[in-house]
């Protein structure tokens, strides 16, 4: 009887690259850590404010330098990309849902996120122009 | 009839006895249209290297025996056409994430010792006496868990998920497709047993939702479904069990 | 039976912090990065410093920026903690402190200027 030796394929660097589909998730996974980041931005903001006029005013000022508007550009495009995968998910995440003895499928629900991500961020903008 | 094309396969071959690692040996055959890549192995079986080994067993997609990695996806042989690929090469390999025992066999034991975490049997949620007769289930009770019953155990979703790939102690797609199809059936009454193999690391808590295993599964189970809801599950449970009473 | 697993507790604050980055991350980055510099919309209001001051003395506007700066860094920590072994990383004291650590410090912080911000 011959004896055993499974073989355990090792740890590929780059795994992910050779599939589309992995491609999409190491991207919606990545857009992660520029969350992170613009937490930091924010934080920054915010720690400025409290220590006064003077920081605030120059936080303001590193905001209008085109480095950071031009970040802040790539940022909105990321956010956005982490809208779209985030909502592209949580149907997987539910169980089925149904109204009126009618099915909603994934692709709808991901519209409805989206559509309610949008109707967050106008509310929110008209929201600050009018108590600001 | 041969119509005189052929494909060239590229197939991962390993033999413990002879190979420290796995080598890639190319065969090319004579294929038509109607040709599965299981029935292009199996050609080369039986004409070209003997020695090559598979397994197989239906050739219609409900055995769930002949997974394998066709160009670097899990699919199942017989439901794989070679008109797909041709001329090739066309790279066969074994599951991914799997220990290769043979050549294209790989050695699913740890898989088999999951099945049996998951307590995957009808425990009566009220005792019930022959004499009662069959359970009543309507179609609506029936549909809450019909997508997580028709799982093969074809294992494409563990070749799939990047998560196993890291740690083979993840309970994973199948397993887990499993325990909601016995918690999911109105007869039963054991979910809370059942969750016990779900709250730890290796249970639901290695996944992170890629969904490849949903997208690879021959029979529209949705595992990636069936993990996610059961992490909602079992992260309500970690907060419910101080108001409950603890642990 | 193995035992428990506490990642209820961060996939908790990964997953409030990814929908609320989800729903408002990309406006809020065209606030801050475009409108306020810009001077667009309440942009312009906000680029003045007593102005941006009374928002966050409101209540609903430091709940709000509490909850958007805490939420992202948990969520970012999460999501960045579980892709290090993608790219062949240990998840190891280090690789926590790299980013609960981070999450955890911004919190802190937070709370700080917020409080020192005044009411």
């Amino acid at each position: 009887m011959a004896v055993r030796r499974p073989y355990v394929r090792p740890f590929e660097p780059g795994w992910w690259r050779r599939n589309p589909y992995f491609v999409r998730y190491m991207a919606r996974e990545l857009t992660a850590p520029f969350v992170g980041l613009y937490a930091l931005i924010l934080l920054s903001g915010l720690v400025c404010l409290a220590l006064g006029r003077a920081p605030y005013e120059a936080w303001v000022a590193i905001l209008r330098t085109p480095a950071s508007l031009v970040l802040h550009g790539v940022l909105v495009a990321i956010f956005a990309y982490h809208s779209f995968s985030w909502f592209a998910i949580m149907p997987k995440t539910m169980p089925p849902v149904s109204i009126g003895g009618h099915r909603i499928g994934a692709a709808a629900i991901t519209l409805a996120g989206l559509v309610a991500a949008a109707f967050c961020m106008l509310a929110a903008w008209f929201v600050v122009q009018a108590v600001a | 009839m041969p119509d005189g094309r052929s494909i060239t396969l590229d197939i991962l071959r390993y033999d413990g006895a002879r190979d420290a690692k796995p080598r890639v040996q190319a065969y090319t055959i004579p294929f038509t249209d109607d040709m599965s890549v299981l029935q292009g192995v199996q050609y080369v079986k039986d004409n070209l290297d003997g020695s090559l080994a598979f397994r197989w067993s239906c050739r219609m997609a409900i055995c769930g025996s002949c997974g394998m990695m066709v160009a670097g996806i899990p699919r199942l042989a017989c439901r794989t056409f070679l008109r797909d690929f041709a001329p090739g090469p066309l790279a066969i390999a074994p599951l991914e994430h799997f220990p290769i025992e043979r050549d294209l066999v790989v050695d699913i034991g740890g898989f088999m010792d999951k099945l049996g975490q998951v307590k995957p049997w009808i425990e009566p949620r009220v005792a019930r006496a022959l004499e009662e007769g069959a359970y009543r289930q309507s179609p609506r009770e029936l549909e809450r868990f019909e997508s997580f019953s028709h799982c093969i155990n074809c294992l494409l979703c563990y070749a799939a998920c990047p998560q196993y790939g890291h740690d083979p102690k993840f309970l994973g797609p199948a397993a887990t497709a499993l325990l909601q199809r016995y918690n999911l059936d109105s007869r039963d009454g054991a979910s809370q047993e059942r969750m016990e193999a779900a709250h730890s690391e290796e249970g639901v808590w290695s996944c992170t939702a890629v969904g490849y295993c949903s997208e690879v599964c021959p029979k529209a189970v949705d595992p990636a479904n069936a993990v996610n809801r059961t992490k909602t599950e079992s992260a309500i449970d970690w907060f419910a069990r101080f108001v409950r009473g603890g642990e | 039976m193995s035992k428990r697993s506490n990642q209820p507790v961060y996939w908790a604050l990964f997953g409030a912090g990814g929908m609320m980055s989800a729903l408002f991350g990309a406006g809020l980055a065209f606030m801050t990065g475009i409108a306020i510099p810009e001077g667009i919309g309440p942009g312009a209001a906000l680029s003045d410093y007593d102005r941006a001051l009374a928002v966050v003395h409101s209540l609903p506007g430091r709940l709000f920026l509490f909850a958007v700066v805490t939420l992202f860094l948990w969520h970012a920590a999460h999501r960045v903690h579980h892709t290090l072994p993608d790219f062949g990383l240990r998840q190891g004291t280090l690789a926590w402190l790299g980013c609960y650590g981070v999450a955890l410090a911004g919190t802190l912080v937070a709370v700080l200027a917020l409080f020192v911000a005044g009411f």
